[in-house]
């Protein structure tokens, strides 16, 4: 409890997630606003699945020790809906049946009722990541990078108050990457967020240029 | 049998659009003929409106089609809201994993039989009124109600919708699990969406395409069934289709032309429904649309997904306290009322029953392991051929398959019997066979489709990067991957051609008797104990055939760790 009284950032306190009595993984850490902890670790080492429980998603068959605080606020007993975790998944996942704009607009909290003010927002968001007049394409038609850049501005239009990043570069292609994860480093700095990266690439974890935690004691 | 005549990939879609085509639209000519009034075999060879005006003067023909009409839509409004709200509230806890496991085996469970089950339970001497009598309410004996058959066909359609809840299910739950849904709730849940929010905004509009042919069936099945209003549904007057299959049956041969023009009204009562739905389904469309983008994240949803539990939990209790009874039943000698359990057993008359029933038991055997194995065959053949020619199983064939479904059975099979006079072949086990085989494929693409769809690609490249031929390919490599699945579409096809109440009926003219159609005939009679029996052995051949699917694979592949996770 002595290290949750950072009000604004994400503490892992004596995390441990284990799968069928096999420990997987042990964090104790602490990012602040605007940081970037890197963890990195081959796939299978239990780093998606840490994720998981940060969100509220953790599979039933996992078994986790420890808390999760984030903003002072205890999250651990708390329902993914309550969370208020950003989480960016390895594919972009937009929602296929909306067109770019109504998945901005899908994320945008509720309290802003103003139909026009929440289409000013989206455009905005997409204008911030280059992709102005693009509203109303059919998602599928955007390229991977694209759908990534839309992805983010999703996730930060929800408000979050963490960001959680799940290797969302690795389906991305060399040239692009660098430009796109510099974008998102950009965007949670500005919103000071603390960002949990997840990756097994070093150059994500060189261009995060925060902390650095390898799993491969396992 | 199958995948051996590889050089011609069109023929299979030609059998398969000709089998299902062709006794559909041969059976619709053969009753649009004699509605109006062209028989020559029965003399009548002056196309005339007499039938229509014969069929319209017949007394509550208006309260008939309205009741076939209104069951039917509710009974499948009903089914999909509770399937929808239950699969909202839990797809992905526990709780729906534990429910699932109780609708599968519910699936295979023969209209009829699940009707007479719950004919005992809800009827005025039935099991229900037994347990709260008489100490909650007084009666001694069995009260004079209108429960079974009440005159609104209120019975009738909840006999439906325990009977369509279970398919519906199973189709959502086959939609569920394409990849990348769980993502997206995951995707819902992080942007703060509530569980239910998820579902009806994100999920559903996907997956809605994979289920709504299925809707439609069941609203075809459900406004135009004979075997469960037959046996719940109101008399006075009954609903439209089973009047007209008593008019066919008339010894008066003039009623067939009436009992024709009958098919036809059908059709349009059945269409009317499908109708009322799509405009519904619009509406529902465009409400959901417009709040899309409000952002309400709707987090506080744990009273409706009570309320959906509660709802699927029920429908699960009628369901197996139904299938309980027809086993108490079926082994009772006096069973008094009020008393809750019978105070008599004897295992003799089950012996001897069963001893009876034998004939109909090995004829519908014998017709449900010919039709699987049909139907089975030809789908393997259609979907070989079809990723042969690097031909994904489009919509359009979906569409063609589930055409005989998306019509009142009624409707052409009327014709069809009448074809099958003309040419003598009516009564004959090949012409039922034919029958069943338009309502059995359907089913058999439907559950293999998936699944076939699902195997990854890569095992048959590697394969014939080796040099295998494409027969090597089929037998040695897709087949055996596929084992479970195929094994659980014949049970499915099985289970399917032993419920087949009216195609049985018709085309069998009596020649033909199935445990099926016998169990119908006893469940209006007295005699409940025969009723209950006859319901029982219907589920005999499903259950088996579902056992057989899942231990074959489980011994085959006992040493084969991957396979296991393979999921039907």
């Amino acid at each position: 409890m002595q290290a949750c009284d950072a009000r604004t950032g994400l503490v892992l306190e004596n995390v441990a997630i284990r799968l069928g009595g096999r420990l997987l993984l042990q964090v104790d850490c602490r990012i602040d606003a605007g940081s970037v902890l890197t963890i990195m670790g081959e796939s299978g080492s239990g780093k998606s699945s840490l994720l998981d429980f940060i969100a509220g998603f953790l599979r039933p068959d996992f078994q986790a020790s420890g808390r999760v605080h984030l903003k002072g606020r205890d999250l651990t007993d708390l329902p993914a809906q309550e969370r208020h975790v950003g989480l960016m998944f390895q594919t972009p996942l937009l929602f296929p049946h909306m067109s770019v704009l109504q998945n901005l607009l899908f994320a945008i909290p509720p309290g802003i009722r103003q139909r026009s003010l929440r289409r000013d927002m989206a455009e905005q968001a997409l204008a911030d990541v280059g992709l102005a007049g693009f509203a109303n394409r059919d998602p599928a038609t955007l390229s991977g990078g694209q759908q990534t850049r839309v992805a983010l501005m999703r996730t930060l239009l929800a408000d979050p108050h963490a960001l959680l990043l799940d290797e969302p570069f690795s389906s991305l292609d060399r040239t692009r990457r660098a430009d796109i994860r510099a974008q998102v480093f950009e965007a949670a700095r500005r919103k000071s967020l603390p960002v949990l990266l997840v990756t097994h690439d070093e150059e994500d974890a060189e261009a995060a240029g925060g902390e650095v935690f390898r799993l491969d004691q396992a | 049998m199958t995948g051996r005549r590889h050089s011609f990939p069109e023929i299979p879609t030609l059998l398969v659009a000709l089998l299902l085509a062709g006794p559909v639209l041969a059976g619709l000519a053969g009753t649009v003929l004699p509605a109006f009034g062209y028989l020559p075999v029965l003399g009548y060879d002056r196309i005339s409106l007499e039938p229509f005006r014969e069929l319209l003067a017949a007394p509550g023909l208006a309260r008939s089609a309205l009741l076939s009409f209104g069951t039917g839509l509710v009974a499948s409004l009903l089914s999909l809201a509770i399937v929808l709200v239950f699969a909202a509230g839990w797809a992905g806890t526990a709780t729906f994993q534990r429910l699932s496991r109780f609708l599968s085996p519910l699936l295979s469970v023969p209209h009829a039989a699940a009707a007479i089950g719950l004919a005992f339970l809800i009827a005025p001497s039935g099991f229900l009124v037994r347990a709260l009598s008489p100490w909650a309410t007084g009666w001694t004996r069995p009260p004079d109600l209108l429960i079974l058959n009440d005159p609104l066909g209120l019975s009738l359609t909840f006999g439906l919708v325990a009977k369509e809840v279970p398919f519906l299910f199973l189709m959502t739950l086959a939609a569920l699990s394409r990849p990348h849904i769980r993502d997206f709730y995951r995707a819902g849940a992080s942007l703060g969406y509530g569980r239910m929010a998820t579902f009806f905004k994100i999920v559903l509009p996907q997956i809605y395409p994979l289920i709504r042919l299925p809707v439609l069936a069941v609203i075809a099945y459900a406004t135009s069934v004979v075997d469960v209003a037959v046996i719940l549904g109101p008399t006075t007057p009954a609903p439209l289709a089973p009047r007209l299959v008593g008019w066919m049956s008339d010894p008066d041969l003039s009623r067939r032309l009436t009992a024709s023009a009958g098919a036809l009204l059908q059709l349009g009562v059945t269409s009317a429904a499908l109708l009322v739905y799509l405009i519904l389904e619009r509406l529902a469309l465009s409400g959901l649309r417009g709040r899309l983008a409000s952002g309400h994240r709707h987090r506080h949803d744990g009273a409706a997904r009570h309320a959906g539990l509660a709802l699927m939990v029920a429908v699960i209790t009628v369901m197996m306290l139904s299938l309980l009874l027809l086993g108490l039943w079926s082994m009772a000698r006096s069973w008094w009322f009020p008393a809750l359990l019978p105070q008599r057993w004897d295992l003799m008359r089950l012996a001897d029953t069963f001893t009876m029933g034998a004939p109909a038991l090995w004829a519908t055997l014998a017709l449900a392991v010919t039709t699987a194995g049909l139907a089975t065959a030809l789908t393997l053949w259609l979907l070989d051929a079809r990723s042969h020619n690097n031909r994904p199983s489009g919509r359009r064939l979906k569409a063609l398959v589930f055409l005989p479904l998306l019509l009142p059975q009624i409707g052409f099979l009327f014709g069809l019997q009448m074809l099958f006079l003309l040419a003598g072949m009516s009564g004959s086990f090949p012409a039922v066979l034919l029958a069943q085989l338009v309502f059995v494929f359907p089913y058999a693409v439907l559950s293999l489709s998936d699944s076939w769809a699902r195997l990854d690609p890569r095992y048959t490249k590697a394969a014939a990067s080796i040099g295998a031929s494409r027969a090597r390919i089929f037998w040695q490599v897709r087949l055996p991957l596929l084992l479970r699945p195929v094994l659980t579409t014949l049970a499915v096809a099985a289970a399917v051609s032993v419920g087949q109440y009216l195609p049985t009926l018709m085309i069998g003219a009596g020649r033909i008797v199935t445990v099926t159609t016998e169990s119908v005939a006893l469940a209006s009679g007295g005699n409940r104990p025969v009723a209950a029996l006859y319901a029982l052995l219907q589920l005999l051949i499903p259950l088996t055939g579902f056992v057989l699917a899942a231990l074959i694979p489980a011994v085959l592949y006992r040493n084969r760790a991957a396979m296991r996770l393979e999921r039907g």
